[in-house]
């Protein structure tokens, strides 16, 4: 990393206000009027459009291993995936992912 | 009589709120560490944690400020990891949108994926709660979650690279965004776009600083919506 101090703070202060400026956005300034339906179509989907994606090449080629696929996260990523749609129950699906991976990295040592 | 019912709904929401303590430990604990091994000090790592109090969008934050990415890209990525909470902003407003602007503006601040979530959940639950009750319902939820972010984050920071990779914390961030995810794969349409996210993050990921990441979004959003329009059209 080789920005300034002012560089790293300027990042903080306008990602957090961005951030809030998000989050305050509909609740805040909109009230009680109505949105165009298409709008709230698009946001609708925009937790399973940007962290699926952001997920994949962390699972397929782990920074821990030098990029190079790894079974025990390989597997601990479908554990996960398949508990949390059998149970729809986020809890469940990162204890049964944890579990996996600490179960195989263990067993292939 | 409101003070009661509006008491009972804060603690409820306390007990809902509860459980997320467990998945946020590591998490937190992870962006400690991370930010530290990416060579933030422990006075701007809290600031990320006060400021932006989004772990997702700290962590792609941080991880293309290892990259020395521009910081344009750096904002640009993070702000659309969080643009998920303008949807949440949105779907409050039919529940909380009579509250005192400040009592919003407070709202809107611990506005995170968990709070969100276990109110709205409530709030169809049980449609009579008046404002107060859903205000104190909320504030609720936030009592534990919160200042988990902020203790463990804290304590992340201070143990820094004392962590033995054998632990593998790189990889709770994967499995805890999976499964916050795979239970809203709920339709054809979620699947759809997590599908195509998937598939055109891995194809663009030559891409540099995120940028992939990006397009990838915006096609899996636009996937989505065109699914769930397609199927009104045949229903």
């Amino acid at each position: 990393m080789t920005y300034s101090t002012t560089e790293i703070w300027a990042t903080i202060a306008l990602l957090g206000l961005g951030t809030y400026v998000i989050r305050f956005s509909f609740l805040g300034l909109i009230g009680n009027r109505p949105m165009p339906p298409i709008l709230l179509k698009l946001l609708r989907y925009t937790p399973v459009a940007v962290l699926p994606g952001m997920v994949a090449p962390l699972v397929l080629w782990p920074a821990a291993t030098g990029g190079e696929p790894d079974l025990a996260r390989g597997v601990a990523a479908l554990v996960a995936l398949g508990i949390g749609l059998a149970t729809r129950n986020t809890i469940w699906a990162m204890v049964g992912g944890a579990v996996a991976l600490y179960t195989l990295l263990f067993a292939l040592g | 009589m409101s003070g009661s019912t509006t008491k009972s709904a804060y603690w409820r929401g306390a007990r809902d709120g509860a459980p997320f303590i467990i998945v946020l430990i590591p998490f937190a604990l992870l962006f400690g560490v991370v930010a530290t091994e990416a060579g933030l000090t422990l006075a701007q790592s809290m600031g990320f944690n006060a400021l932006v109090i989004a772990g997702s969008a700290q962590f792609a934050a941080v991880s293309l400020m290892q990259e020395d990415a521009p910081l344009f890209a750096v904002l640009a990525t993070a702000l659309a990891v969080n643009l998920r909470m303008g949807m949440y902003s949105a779907a409050l407003v039919p529940h909380l949108g009579a509250a005192p602007l400040w009592k919003r503006a407070i709202v809107a601040y611990m506005t995170l994926d968990q709070t969100y979530t276990v109110a709205v959940l409530e709030y169809e639950k049980r449609p009579k709660m008046s404002i107060s009750e859903k205000l104190a319902f909320f504030f609720g939820v936030a009592t534990p979650v919160v200042p988990t972010w902020y203790a463990f984050a804290f304590v992340g920071v201070l143990i820094g690279g004392a962590v033995p990779p054998a632990f593998a914390l790189d990889f709770a961030l994967p499995i805890a965004f999976i499964a916050m995810v795979a239970p809203s794969l709920k339709s054809l349409a979620h699947v759809a776009s997590a599908f195509t996210s998937v598939v055109a993050a891995l194809l663009l990921v030559g891409l540099p600083w995120g940028t992939g990441l990006l397009i990838a979004a915006a096609c899996a959003m636009a996937v989505g919506a065109t699914v769930e329009t397609l199927m009104e059209r045949r229903a």
